[in-house]
């Protein structure tokens, strides 16, 4: 009885994760991509699904830290980690610095995009925190805008690691 | 829900896997870094009844300096290969290689073992694999056995394991002395698979050529080498009219190049043909001749 619940594709298991500090856990199908669970399962619907083939960004969070693309990865694989979305960013009213330089060098337009390059920057300055520009590209080169043409991204993600250092 | 549904392990030892797949044979993927294998699920151009993830198992996950040579669990993050000092100092064209793989969030979770057992012709591992004839560890239910590149890779997409195999450990050994190096790829956009590219390493003597390797990828059913344009540059002089030569030769191995949207059939053969002449130019430079 207990093998053949283990080879029903449709059976339920128990997930939980730290996600922006906060435990989080449900039941899913084992097919649940972890952005869907953060979305419908955990309500935190600041993270975005674009392609949902790993090629466009928006679906960026951190996980222990590390950049990864959430609507590539299951949630089961996030089982016991420590996840920061988007939602994980501001702090009792205000804008973190690197969303703030964003709206301050007009690095966003519709927004769509935006969730997934704010995770990106986080990584980026979390290791560079005074990045060359080419270190900037390569961090950001996986995720895609359709409005502002990357400069204004270029500007925020300078002006937001200047003021975290100082 | 993207995915079609699945059946999902999550086993804690290789031997666990390795039964695991056993039972369910055909049926059954192994799930490693999952940056390949996610998307086809999506899209659901891949349907198994069954994926094993082998993420927890532990001991998968480990560079090894062997002396002659540096060994890699299966599950070790591209990440963690393009940072690691070891790899930076005793096998440049590897660590190089590896800023060419796709973005860095997915180098967070993509392993170098998922890369080579997925086996795509225009993906940098394999032509690395190749070029420097990384040794293969499979583990599977008789035991572990190895297996040389060159065997490895059987055609587009598929590797010589077996549906009740897992690799577990790949061994890259290190360049000769007085061997210079180079790896150049040509995409659309930096990150994206190559339209094609070339791996070459050339080891000098006395001022001639000793041993000349060039691995062509994106131009086949898997990452090859061209070996007649190897042949031909083995006791020459490392000149520029010998690496023109070299780049036809090189050009003339390719059976049947992929066509595209990307880029046609003829383009392809004519980049290998020039990436060959440039990275043969710059692995010279590398070995210190007056080239």
């Amino acid at each position: 009885m207990i093998e053949q619940a283990r080879v029903d594709p449709y059976a339920k298991r128990r997930v939980s994760m730290l996600v922006n500090g906060q435990p989080y856990e449900g039941e899913i199908e084992a097919r649940t991509t972890l952005v869907d669970f953060l979305r419908i399962d955990c309500g935190l619907t600041g993270t975005h699904v674009g392609c949902e083939h790993g090629v466009c960004g928006a679906c960026t969070v951190l996980m222990d830290g590390q950049a990864v693309r959430s609507c590539i990865m299951l949630a089961l694989q996030a089982e016991g980690a420590s996840l920061t979305t988007v939602e994980g960013l501001a702090t009792e009213g205000e804008l973190h610095p690197i969303q703030q330089a964003f709206a301050d060098c007009h690095g966003l337009q519709c927004g769509f995009c935006t969730p997934g390059f704010l995770m990106s920057v986080s990584e980026l300055l979390s290791s560079h925190p005074d990045p060359s520009d080419d270190e900037i590209k390569d961090a950001l080169g996986g995720n895609v805008c359709r409005c502002t043409g990357y400069q204004q991204i270029m500007d925020a993600v300078r002006l937001a690691a200047e003021r975290m250092r100082t | 829900m993207k995915p079609a549904p699945f059946a999902y392990f999550d086993p804690r030892t290789v031997a666990d896997a390795v039964a695991l797949l056993e039972e369910h044979g055909m049926d059954a993927k192994v799930l490693a870094g999952g940056q390949s294998l996610v998307p086809l699920l999506n899209m659901r151009l891949a349907r198994p009844a069954v994926l094993v993830d082998i993420n927890r198992i532990d001991g998968l996950d480990y560079i090894r300096d062997d002396g002659d040579a540096i060994a890699f669990g299966a599950m070790t993050r591209q990440r963690a290969v393009e940072r690691s000092r070891l790899v930076r100092e005793k096998l440049p064209l590897l660590h190089e290689a590896m800023t060419f793989i796709a973005h860095p969030q997915i180098r967070n979770r993509g392993t170098i073992g998922g890369s080579l057992a997925h086996a795509d012709p225009a993906a940098e591992l394999p032509a690395i694999a190749q070029v420097l004839e990384a040794e293969f560890v499979i583990a599977g239910p008789g035991g572990t056995r190895t297996a040389a590149s060159k065997d490895f890779f059987v055609t587009y997409l598929t590797s010589c394991l077996e549906p009740n195999e897992i690799l577990t450990e790949v061994r890259f050994p290190l360049l000769p002395p007085s061997t210079g190096w180079s790896f150049i790829e040509l995409s659309r956009r930096h990150g994206d698979f190559a339209l094609a590219g070339v791996a070459a390493t050339l080891t000098l003597s006395g001022g001639s050529i000793a041993d000349a390797r060039v691995g062509l990828f994106g131009v086949g059913a898997t990452a090859l080498r061209a070996t007649e344009a190897e042949v031909l540059l083995r006791g020459q002089r490392p000149d520029a009219a010998i690496f023109e030569d070299a780049g036809t030769s090189a050009a003339a191995a390719i059976d049947e190049p992929l066509s595209d949207i990307h880029a046609s059939a003829e383009y392809r053969r004519d980049l290998a043909r020039v990436l060959t002449r440039r990275a043969l130019a710059e692995s010279a430079s590398r070995a210190g001749a007056a080239a």
